[in-house]
């Protein structure tokens, strides 16, 4: 195992791809984390704004290259023939898939945090000017308030689950195209569906199915009473979806021809 | 020294037009089972996910304990929907005539959101749409054509007829130190509105034509007030409008009919009322209090075109699910031939690679837009008579702009297939194609209805991103006379319906140029 997770390291390592997704995945992120922290206002105490989801608002886009990562890992190999030397030299192919979740968990972990960092970082340096002020009930956002680090903690752990999802999708899919576009309805679809809904009790419960909707509750810090599903419970969710696919994932490679 | 005559084939030289180009991308397309497929999934998508988010819709109204059908607004002279419901004090008149009356104030209740759970806040004020003046209206029946000028809240005089017309006159409110005179005028069908500061010097707000206005109509004072709006941000992201109780009331003296039929007695009618669930009671009831010549008029409601979430669009939401298909396969009819090397023999057979790229782009793009329109064009009709029989109220739109909505989600399809065609040729990737096609058309949009951006952020979202291309969809306009949550969540896009579309165009072009471009240049 530990030659596998070193092996995916190296393809990974020697291609220029990964290395611009996780930037990329840490400046979008803090980009637009900063735009949201910066453009949405409180103009008086009690706005009812959360503030802790503004600030990591960002997340909604860095899902995107995360996911664009994870998709890229498998089916670049499939698209290059490499899966079958892949295959060749480690013919135990849950192991290759588990050390590909292994190190795509740990390098999206590593971005993510500093993604989530860098959003919080701003939220703090940004909220304030926008009128997110002790005055209004605000104090500035930091990782040392329990709420706040479990929003920004949750926020990590959502990007790495998102990248098994994305995962166990391409696994499965096998072609970047069509898993891509997946991956991405999954991600942007389900929570648009969820509003086009008009019967309240299917909209809770397609919210409660939703990957990306159940998940993000993790961020909710001041109307977390109010959502479906609690901050735990909803990225409950999403690790079942990533379970879920990574388990289809990895019985479709056993069974299937390379 | 012999001459070598160089080869030539017997064979007559192959025509290599456009058209043969694009025939031979043509079978490309169709023998590829994926893309077919991928196309069709597209379709059924939209066909599907449309029906069945119809078939998921109801509504019932309750009228005491039994259940009744939801009443259905009614329809104004342009046959769209519209709210009628305002206090009208009214005499017949027969052909033409002369109505001339004097506003002193307009004050006014308010219901604002509860402070303490439970407990009516309401507090003394006038919303800035609230409406006080003189008609000239067909009928009483709710939705008859009508022409009025009037005092608003902090719109100033205005001139409106037939629900969806409204010209501005003098800025200002009306106080008992400067009031403000109104007069209307009807010569045959023409309805002439003037103001005057003094009842002398009168200025022309401006004139309507009603259309088949019948000799008896009825002549008088109105007041309406619609509810006050106030749009709060969701728990689940987005923002929700509320509309709450609003009534406002008009002190007018000085009045004057003109014209055969009037000089009897005032008759009072609360038009459009609702009821309380016994049926009978009226809830929110306007009122007149009459006292000699001065006239204490209080309305709840509107005169305007009937503005909300109730669009035929609705139907069409599954075309955010095909978008992302035709990009996969607008992405795939190009990378698939790098993956496979298929790209060599193709620009073998036809070396001018801008030319190769035209003909994928016709291709791609009128499967797509014929696998649209007919995937819109079932669904629209279809869907909107699920929504009836589900006692769900569709507002009705002119034939043309129905034909624009369906049309125009084909164009969206085929556009951003093309779209995807072209990033696809850029990238040669096919997940980056994907993504970066994706992030542009549909994350924008995403971000703008579900996120916590303010809705000048959002808009602006709409307006610079391809994504300002949805805009083709909207089907009921923007009315500046009726104040209403016009934002991307609520279906009301910031760009004309054309002109998000030209935005999405221009991306695509700009797309599939700066492809046309680099494939010249690199080595395939």
């Amino acid at each position: 195992m530990r030659y596998a997770v070193y092996a995916e390291w190296t393809k990974l390592r020697t291609m220029p791809g990964p290395g611009w997704l996780l930037a990329g995945t840490v400046v979008l992120t803090v980009a637009l984390s900063a735009v949201a922290a910066s453009s949405v206002t409180c103009a008086s105490a009690g706005c009812g704004h959360d503030a802790a989801r503004i600030g990591l608002q960002g997340v909604q886009l860095g899902q995107a290259t995360v996911a664009l990562l994870a998709v890229l890992m498998v089916c670049g190999e499939y698209g290059t023939g490499m899966i079958r030397t892949s295959l060749v030299a480690m013919p135990r192919r849950t192991a290759v898939l588990a050390a590909k979740a292994a190190v795509l968990t740990g390098l999206t972990l590593a971005a993510g945090t500093a993604a989530v960092l860098g959003s919080v970082l701003a939220g703090r340096l940004l909220l304030p000017g926008s009128g997110f002020t002790p005055a209004h009930g605000y104090p500035p956002l930091s990782p040392a308030d329990g709420p706040t680090l479990r929003a920004a903690a949750g926020s990590v752990l959502y990007l790495a689950l998102i990248a098994l999802l994305s995962l166990g999708v391409a696994t499965a899919v096998r072609d970047s195209a069509a898993a891509t576009g997946t991956v991405l309805g999954l991600l942007y679809l389900l929570p648009l569906a969820v509003r086009m809904v008009a019967d309240e009790e299917a909209q809770r419960l397609l919210w409660q199915l939703s990957p990306a909707s159940a998940g993000l509750a993790v961020q909710a810090t001041t109307d977390a009473a109010v959502l479906p599903l609690g901050p735990w419970a909803g990225l409950g969710v999403l690790a079942a979806w990533a379970s879920a696919a990574l388990l289809a994932g990895g019985l479709l490679l056993r069974r299937r021809d390379a | 020294m012999t001459a070598v005559t160089p080869y030539r084939s017997d064979l007559r030289a192959g025509r290599d037009g456009f058209w043969q180009l694009v025939r031979a991308e043509w079978t490309k397309f169709r023998t590829v089972h994926g893309w077919v497929a991928g196309v069709a999934t597209g379709a059924l998508l939209v066909v599907g996910l449309g029906l069945s988010f119809a078939a998921g819709s109801h509504s019932s109204c309750s009228k005491g304990p039994v259940e009744v059908p939801c009443p259905v607004p009614p329809l104004g002279p342009g046959g769209q929907a519209v709210e009628d419901r305002f206090f009208f004090v009214h005499q017949p008149l027969d052909g033409d005539g002369v109505i001339t009356a004097r506003v002193t104030s307009m004050t006014g209740l308010i219901r604002k959101p509860d402070a303490t759970p439970g407990v009516r806040n309401v507090v003394a004020g006038v919303v800035p749409w609230a409406k006080a003046g003189i008609m000239i209206k067909e009928s009483t029946e709710q939705g008859a054509s009508y022409a009025a000028v009037m005092v608003t809240g902090s719109h100033g005089v205005r001139m409106q007829h037939d629900f969806t017309e409204d010209v501005a006159g003098r800025p200002g409110g009306v106080s008992p130190r400067s009031p403000r005179w109104l007069r209307l005028t009807r010569t045959g069908d023409t309805i002439t509105g003037e103001e005057s500061p003094d009842g002398r010097r009168w200025t022309r707000v401006g004139t309507a034509r009603l259309e088949g206005l019948p000799a008896r109509a009825r002549i008088g004072l109105f007041v309406a007030s619609p509810g006050d709006l106030t749009i709060s941000p969701n728990a689940a992201g987005g923002s929700i409008a509320a509309s709450r109780f609003a009534e406002a009331t008009a002190v007018v003296d000085r009045v004057s009919v003109r014209g055969a039929g009037t000089g009897g007695t005032w008759k009072s009618d609360d038009i459009g009322v609702t009821t309380e669930v016994d049926g009978v009671t009226p809830h929110h009831p306007g009122r007149l209090e009459r006292s000699g010549g001065t006239f204490a008029v209080t309305g709840v409601g509107d005169v305007a075109p009937l503005t909300g979430e109730s669009t035929v669009e609705r139907t069409l939401t599954g075309a955010m699910a095909g978008l992302i298909a035709v990009i996969v396969v607008g992405v795939l009819f190009v990378t698939a031939e790098y993956r496979r090397r298929l790209i060599h023999t193709t620009m073998l057979a036809s070396p001018r690679r801008g030319r190769v790229l035209a003909a994928k782009a016709v291709v791609i793009g009128s499967v797509t837009f014929l696998a649209g329109l007919s995937a819109a064009g079932v669904t629209l009709p279809a869907g909107r008579r699920i929504l009836r029989g589900n006692g769900v109220f569709t507002q009705p739109v002119p034939l043309l702009t129905e034909l624009r909505v369906i049309a125009g989600v084909a164009a969206l399809l085929a556009v951003a297939a093309v779209l995807g065609l072209a990033l696809g040729a850029l990238f040669r990737r096919s997940a980056t194609a994907v993504v970066v096609a994706v992030a542009a058309t549909l994350v924008p949009y995403v971000l703008a209805i579900m996120s916590f951006l303010p809705e000048s952020v959002s808009e602006w979202l709409l307006r610079i991103t391809p994504a300002a291309g949805f805009a083709i969809q909207q089907s009921v306009p923007e009315y500046p006379q009726v104040l209403a949550h016009y934002a991307p969540v609520a279906g009301y896009y910031p760009l004309a319906p054309w002109a998000g579309f030209a935005v999405l165009c221009g991306y695509t072009a700009a797309a599939l140029a700066l492809a046309a471009y680099r494939l010249r240049g690199r080595d395939v």
